[in-house]
């Protein structure tokens, strides 16, 4: 074992910030995620707007299921991607034998689809208030944990089930298949948060807890089971 | 061979079982004053789903058990954690005795012990890599009576709620575990890899975190906007619990057998499977 191994093993945030940073770079210099996940959000948001064409008041109320629907298949999009790219070179088989801990990868590739979706969704937030001239009635501000929480809700299990879907056929399907039975809870959270946050007639307080809770399971399962899904052949 | 003696034996017994129940059903049970002959479904419907979240449970034990099993500080760690919910659920209920009304603490208890009780009998009678042959034909068969579930459910709403579906606490969950089941049936279906079972367990063992959390969210979601619940306090006559249970009873004996007969085809096969790549390895590569 080389030294630069061995550190890596002792400090596994060394290893989680390495990953990101060549995830966020690589990113940085082709943008395939980024630019398939807008354009596809931005698709979702045209057509809607102009089959359904609502008033303030209907958008109000459709507008948090309609928002997390387009960010959650145009989270499929860059997941599907988390992976796949590491078996071009092997770069996965090397992961494998290397003694970095296998919870720090996980970590780094659920980190990098955070911030692409995150980045995704401010971006996308000015036009779906203009297109469905949103204006919330609520505490405006509790948008920001909900949207943290949830998108954390989708990713965690997503760069986790992307990684199962890894070995499977059509690996692109699959993942969807994966992915949403489990998310349920967790969609039915953030869009009822939404709602009662934009209708402003709830409090939102609740299934912020729930997406709390959802977010801690999954993310302590995610850990725990990780490294046998990495070293599953 | 022990099977072959011994299955048509036991599939008569659960054919005149089966008919007796449905005799029992059909026309010895009394019928309900307002929703009529309608009800009769009911002994269908909730047998079924009784089997199928048995059997769903079965799957989740079998999964934990093919992971924990290999290494032997978490094999440990989980024995002791299904040793402690089996007290933890008698002091809850006998002592501490936070129940709502309608739960008797003996059926806590009891049900404490039987998931104590069905974990360490598992794990005495299958090895590791059976396990995992038993979670297949225990999600296999749990999804079909989940799926008689789903169909007998709305054909009995239809007349008595004036709906086919609503999303209510009970409907949503076992939709969602239905759905997660089927997930890894596809899940096992498709997998590449040469480590199938642990996917699956891993799986499994997600959905499984999963339905509290469904059912937990659904109960709020519920109780805020109120929609059609069944009517009555659970109140139920004993001629009619006397049928329901023996239609379970049956339901229970038909489950078993097929998972049975299943079970031996899985581990045939894989025996098949097993001896095929051994020859493979052990042929001469001058035999071409």
């Amino acid at each position: 074992m080389n030294k630069s191994s061995g550190v890596a093993y002792r400090v596994p945030s060394g290893v989680t910030g390495a990953t990101l940073a060549k995830d966020l770079r690589l990113e940085w210099r082709s943008k395939d995620a980024l630019n398939s996940m807008l354009f596809f959000s931005l698709l979702v948001v045209v057509v809607f707007s102009f089959s359904f064409d609502p008033n303030a008041e209907e958008s109000r109320q459709i507008a948090g299921g309609l928002v997390w629907v387009a960010f959650l298949f145009a989270a499929v999009v860059a997941l599907n991607q988390t992976w796949a790219r590491e078996l071009r070179n092997h770069v996965l088989d090397a992961y494998r034998v290397s003694p970095a801990p296998a919870n720090s990868l996980f970590l780094a590739k659920a980190l990098g689809n955070f911030i692409f979706v995150a980045v995704l969704e401010i971006l996308m937030t000015p036009l779906f208030i203009m297109f469905y001239k949103l204006r919330p009635l609520g505490p405006a501000w509790q948008l920001i944990p909900v949207a943290a929480l949830g998108t954390w809700a989708l990713v965690v299990n997503g760069t986790f089930f992307a990684a199962i879907s890894l070995r499977t056929r059509s690996r692109e399907i699959m993942l969807p298949l994966l992915l949403f039975p489990v998310s349920i809870p967790a969609l039915l959270a953030m869009v009822n948060a939404t709602t009662a946050i934009l209708t402003g007639q709830l409090s939102a307080r609740f299934w912020i807890v729930l997406l709390t809770t959802y977010d801690v399971v999954f993310t302590i399962a995610c850990l725990l089971l990780f490294e046998l899904v990495l070293n599953a052949e | 061979m022990k099977m072959k003696r011994i299955f048509p034996i036991l599939a008569l017994l659960t054919a005149v079982l089966l008919s007796f129940a449905l005799y029992e059903a059909l026309v010895a049970a009394p019928t309900e004053q307002t929703m009529g002959n309608v009800q009769r479904i009911f002994y269908y419907h909730v047998p079924s789903a009784w089997t199928a979240f048995l059997l769903f449970f079965i799957n989740f034990v079998c999964s934990i058990q093919y992971l924990v099993r290999p290494n032997p500080v978490a094999d440990k760690v989980t024995n002791w954690t299904v040793i402690a919910i089996g007290i933890a659920t008698c002091i809850v209920a006998f002592v501490i005795r936070p129940l709502p009304e309608a739960m008797e603490p003996s059926s806590v208890a009891t049900t404490g012990l039987a998931i104590t009780g069905l974990y360490f009998l598992i794990k005495k009678y299958f090895s590791q890599s059976r396990t995992d042959a038993l979670a297949v034909v225990s999600a296999e068969v749990g999804v079909v009576f989940c799926t008689v579930v789903l169909v007998t459910g709305p054909l009995w709403a239809r007349p008595v709620w004036g709906i086919w579906w609503t999303w209510d606490v009970r409907l949503t969950s076992t939709l969602v575990l239905w759905l997660i089941y089927i997930s890894y049936l596809m899940l096992r279906r498709f997998s590449t890899s040469g480590q199938t079972p642990v996917l699956a367990a891993v799986l499994a063992i997600f959905g499984a975190l999963d339905v509290p959390l469904v059912y937990f969210s659904i109960w709020i979601f519920r109780t805020q906007h109120p929609q059609p619940v069944i009517g009555g306090g659970g109140s139920i006559d004993p001629r009619m619990l006397h049928v329901l249970l023996i239609n379970w009873l049956a339901f229970l004996c038909f489950a078993a057998l097929v998972c049975w007969s299943r079970y031996r085809l899985e581990i045939l096969q894989r025996d098949v499977e097993e001896t095929q790549a051994l020859e493979a390895l052990l042929e001469p590569r001058s035999s071409r």
